[in-house]
């Protein structure tokens, strides 16, 4: 790894077929920093994330071109690891989405995947992620319970504690308290500035507060260019591009 | 013509639909209350421990519960694993492309097929081309290419309701495919899977035309794959057009209807169990 840059993203445009959701990016993710993506609906912001963890890949008739480097290396290279690279990359989605199973077997998913077995080793890992996704203290006596049975706001911190488990580099957020009510959402943002110091952030979010309140970086994309990135002060105070100005006053998105 | 007010329309299609649905239910029962009074009477434990005799005017009907068992457990056991697995493949390793459609407009033509042209199939090519004879085994593999479309169907449609955003999460977990469509989506579909697969049974344990073809019409207990058979259906249908008994005709139509039912109970209270346990 050179310069501190843990992701490095070089003119990577997506397509689905003949659209272009994504064109030509250029963006540095820094080491534990907590880079916040804002823009209006359907600028590319989730495009980008799940381009990042490949995701897009599941979509029929997607194609990109571009470099997407993590530590360095290409993460499109034919000789990649998909599987490997998305435990990397452990993402949580706009709506909370526990599988239909106990809090203890959301937790345990992908550590089970990855082939962990034995119920000691399970057990501290469980503990371990939903301490640090702050869940652990409301879900402790009742792992056995369904994860449906939680509420919205729990479900999420679920999500996050579910890829804490899976010892991931950088967490990806997709607008993850979009459907959360003020307390939940201050929980998570909680939650988020604890991890910082152990994982790499991207948190793409539809409300620019938030991204002012926890982002250190902020980049603002807009139909699938990124029109400016820099340290969330500036992107909030002096932004260089009229766009960036205009949609943090409300004129559009 | 006047248009009825709201309020009126409103009481005509509540009280319409009611006498659609009474009418539903009347016939159903009308049905089960027929056969039941005309078959209860002969129904005891010997009637389904005994084996016919007299070509079934007397005795029970033990070879043919034996037989219909044998021919609908195999024809369920053939069709399930290749049905299920093409529903996976057609669901989850394909785009939809031409190849896909192809596939599924075949497996759709094969569901419009008569049962009875099945068992002419059966006839040609499993007791007379491969020489199995009449026979559980030509019986059991006929029905299973039966059963095949409405398995594939019900599994696709059940496999389809799967929320996209659980193979999302499991992929974005760091799970493979295989462990994709194996931890999270058939678990998900089983409920609609098993739906499918009871109908299924039902479908088969009735079915007449496709067996008396491939399995025969022996009375005799069934001693192998190679046996033929007699199944409770080709049992009733047999007593009753040649009028051997029709008392125990009845009785072997209520035994079959009170079997389906039981099926189906079960079936609903393990499923309800499972959605309970998992959700």
């Amino acid at each position: 790894m050179t310069n501190g840059n843990a992701i490095e993203v070089r003119g990577f445009s997506q397509y689905f077929g003949e659209v272009r959701k994504l064109d030509a990016i250029d963006l540095d993710v820094k080491r534990n920093e907590i880079l916040g993506i804002i823009g209006p609906a359907r600028s590319g912001k989730s495009t980008f994330l799940c381009a990042l963890n490949r995701l897009n890949d599941l979509v029929r008739g997607s194609r990109h071109e571009g470099a997407i480097r993590i530590d360095g290396r290409d993460i499109y290279d034919p000789g990649v690891d998909v599987v490997a690279l998305r435990r990397q990359l452990g993402m949580v989605f706009a709506t909370p989405v526990p599988l239909p199973r106990s809090i203890f077997e959301n937790v345990a998913f992908g550590a089970r995947r990855a082939g962990l077995r034995g119920r000691a080793r399970l057990d501290s890992i469980v503990r371990d992620s939903l301490e640090k996704g702050g869940l652990w203290e409301e879900v402790k006596d009742r792992l056995d319970t369904s994860g449906l049975k939680l509420s919205g706001g729990q479900q999420q911190r679920l999500c996050l504690a579910r890829i804490l488990a899976v010892a991931p580099e950088f967490i990806l957020l997709d607008e993850p308290t979009s459907g959360l009510d003020p307390i939940s959402t201050m929980k998570i943002e909680e939650s988020l500035r604890r991890l910082k110091k152990e994982y790499t952030i991207i948190l793409v979010t539809n409300n620019t507060k938030q991204a002012a309140r926890v982002a250190d970086r902020t980049a603002f994309f807009l139909s699938g260019e990124l029109i400016e990135i820099g340290t969330t002060a500036k992107i909030f105070t002096a932004p260089d591009d009229a766009r960036t100005d205009g949609y943090l006053r409300g004129r559009f998105g | 013509m006047k248009r009825l007010g709201p309020r009126i329309e409103e009481k005509a299609a509540r009280i319409g639909l009611w006498a659609l649905t009474l009418i539903t239910v009347s016939v159903l029962l009308f049905i089960i209350f027929f056969i039941l009074r005309r078959g209860l009477p002969v129904l005891n434990l010997k009637f389904l421990t005994a084996n016919p005799a007299d070509m079934g005017k007397s005795g029970g009907i033990f070879s043919t519960v034996v037989g219909t068992v044998a021919l609908t457990v195999l024809a369920v056991v053939i069709a399930a694993p290749l049905g299920v697995g093409t529903a996976i493949y057609l669901t989850e390793y394909t785009w939809g492309g031409p190849v896909t459609r192809i596939i599924r407009f075949g497996a759709e033509c094969l569901a419009g097929i008569p049962s009875i042209i099945f068992g002419l199939f059966g006839f040609i090519l499993f007791v007379t081309k491969l020489k199995f004879g009449w026979s559980i085994l030509s019986g059991g593999l006929t029905l299973a290419f039966m059963l095949l479309p409405t398995i594939i169907r019900t599994s696709e449609e059940a496999i389809k309701s799967v929320p996209p955003a659980y193979r999302n999460v499991s992929f974005s977990l760091g799970s493979t495919k295989w462990q994709t469509v194996t931890r999270v989506v058939l678990p998900s579909a089983l409920p609609g899977i098993i739906t499918g697969i009871v109908l299924s049974i039902g479908r088969s344990i009735g079915e007449t035309a496709a067996t008396i073809f491939t399995a025969g019409s022996a009375l005799r207990m069934p001693t192998s794959l190679f046996s033929s058979t007699r199944t409770m259906s080709v049992h009733f249908y047999i007593l009753a057009r040649e009028g051997i008994s029709m008392p125990n005709a009845y009785g072997t139509a209520a035994i079959l209807i009170i079997a389906i039912l039981a099926i189906n109970l079960l079936t609903y209270y393990l499923m309800n169990r499972f959605i309970k346990k998992y959700s």
